[in-house]
């Protein structure tokens, strides 16, 4: 076993751990951390790999935006964890039976015959001026500039209908308006009146 | 640096490891040698920061600063970190235990991690990572999760009050800082922050500080949101929620905080002085600048933009939090978006394209 195959074992045993936390653990705000270390374990074998771009965005986008939102919105709920562990025993049959068959058909798919080490040989190594960036920049804007316009372009759409959707003006919260606040002068607020001074009695 | 090596390699032969944990032992010590390199002058830079900080604002609100503790003031930090070492660690009741004790470290751990890839000099660097930059931005999005972590395991409303604000205003300057480091990567053509300051040598005019005027000011304001450093330090606002996330934290825990604080704000002057203050680069690379070594332009940057954080600390007052938002998604991301567009159609519609490379 050499020292890529032991950081393998090890990144791939903690990110099935994790994993099974995530699913197992009472806690939401404990699982969602582990669904993060289970992101960087990902991340960890996809540097194996030599895909440290995907690597890096893996960590830049879901450990460092979109899991800190997570964290963000399960901190903030009050879950009653008994509740939400009612009914296991009704579900575990059709959860396991579905499970199972899962599992066969990715054994199925996945297995020797097709996905074997045999038919996938090692691909060649990279020389060092190789850069997993500029190879996977060049063929998104090029070969398949298309459909990633259109993927940006449902992304987009995404977010405007998400907007949308939550965006309500309420009559009676009392939020500032800054360009009104940036408005004011000081004749606005503030009245200074000319007195005679009085003799003092 | 060889012969201490030299001299690891004896000690694992004469203790008879084997052969292939003898490599290990090498390639390890070797990397923990640098590592070491690295951390203790910028653990001793963190210390002197705070003091620097001390005696910069006591004169900038005419007082003298710390002044009692060795000549001058000068061992005051030493002093302080004894004082915290041998305080008392207090865990709230309820606190969850484990993450209580692991966001101090969550918090440094990234701030310190970043220093693998910034290069000191032509070739002085621990790793020259080809995606650095992204590197970069990914390990910084990961210092935030010391904060939220810290203010959810204290049990304390004001703790969870400060690492929400923390949450929400890191996330949202964060796409301001990407958009503006997008700027520097299609002026350099390159993630590598090595090929970054070699693209920008020459004289001053070289640097990227010019044709990104605008990304330059943006990277810099959402650099001093992201390390929670006043005029944006919601997050701890001692006026309004005492110290926010780390008002439970005392002792040790608490200095790591601080110590991260700062190695944060120093990471954050390096990136600045590589990406648009070209680096390691002398003003003039003519007689009298050039005799100067490289690493000492380098580091003299980074104290420049580190006193511009001092700086704003004793000038801007806090701001409110939906200042800090309307800021943050309504001024700075729009900022970078048009001029990343500016300089696209700049560079290859238009003969003037070579100013913005």
């Amino acid at each position: 076993m050499n020292f890529e195959q032991l950081l393998f074992f090890i990144f791939a045993a903690t990110l099935v751990f994790a994993a099974t936390m995530v699913i197992t653990i009472r806690n939401p705000v404990k699982a969602a951390l582990f669904l993060v270390l289970a992101f960087f374990n990902a991340a960890a074998l996809w540097l194996l790999l030599e895909a440290e771009f995907l690597a890096i965005t893996l960590v830049l986008v879901y450990v460092g935006a979109v899991m800190v939102l997570f964290l963000f919105v399960v901190m903030m709920l009050d879950i009653n964890l008994v509740k939400l562990r009612e009914g296991f025993g009704e579900y575990l049959p059709i959860g396991g039976l579905v499970g199972v068959l899962l599992l066969l058909e990715m054994s199925i798919i996945l297995s020797d015959n097709l996905f074997g080490l045999e038919r996938m040989p090692e691909p060649a190594g990279h020389d060092a001026a190789y850069s997993n960036t500029r190879e996977l920049g060049r063929l998104l804007y090029t070969f398949y500039v298309y459909p990633f316009e259109i993927a940006a372009l449902i992304l987009v759409v995404a977010i405007i209908a998400a907007i949308s959707l939550t965006m309500r003006k309420r009559k009676t919260t009392k939020h500032q308006n800054p360009g009104e606040q940036i408005k004011v002068q000081a004749k606005d607020r503030l009245r200074i009146i000319k007195m005679p001074s009085e003799r003092r009695p | 640096m060889n012969s201490i090596m030299d001299i690891i390699d004896g000690l694992t032969a004469w203790v008879g490891l084997p052969e292939w944990l003898q490599s290990w032992v090498h390639a390890g010590s070797f990397n923990l040698i640098l590592v070491i390199v690295i951390t203790v002058p910028l653990m001793v830079a963190v210390a002197y920061l705070t003091f620097a900080e001390r005696k910069i604002i006591g004169y900038m609100q005419a007082r003298i600063g710390p002044n009692r503790v060795g000549p001058r003031g000068w061992l005051q930090p030493i002093a302080d970190a004894i004082k915290l070492m041998f305080k008392e660690i207090i865990l709230p009741t309820n606190a969850n235990k484990f993450l209580f004790i692991i966001a101090p470290i969550l918090s440094i751990g990234p701030a310190l991690a970043a220093w693998a890839v910034i290069p000191f000099d032509d070739g002085l660097v621990l790793a020259n990572v080809d995606a650095s930059l992204l590197y970069i931005l990914a390990l910084t999005s990961v210092g935030v999760y010391g904060v939220i972590i810290a203010g959810w395991a204290s049990n304390s409303k004001y703790a969870f009050l400060g690492a929400m604000r923390s949450a929400a205003q890191i996330v949202s300057y964060e796409i301001a800082m990407g958009f503006a480091l997008v700027g520097v990567l299609m002026a350099a053509g390159s993630l590598n922050l090595h090929d970054i300051v070699i693209a920008q040598s020459g004289n001053f005019t070289d640097w990227y500080i010019w044709p990104l005027l605008p990304l330059f000011f943006v990277y810099f304001i959402s650099g001093v949101a992201e390390t929670n450093r006043a005029p944006f330090d919601v997050a701890e606002g001692e006026s309004e929620i005492v110290a926010g996330f780390h008002v439970e934290y005392s002792g040790m825990t608490f200095a790591v905080f601080f110590l991260a604080e700062y190695a944060n704000i120093i990471l954050i002057s390096a990136l600045t002085a590589i990406m648009f203050l070209g680096g390691w680069h002398p003003i003039w690379d003519i007689a009298p600048f050039n005799w100067i070594p490289n690493i000492v332009w380098l580091l003299g940057k980074i104290a420049f933009f580190a006193f511009f954080f001092l700086w704003f600390r004793a000038t801007f007052p806090r701001y409110r939090y939906d200042q800090i938002m309307r800021l943050g998604w309504k001024v700075l991301i729009p900022v970078t978006l048009v001029w990343i567009i500016f300089m696209g159609s700049a560079m290859y519609l238009t003969p003037y394209g070579d100013y913005f490379h």
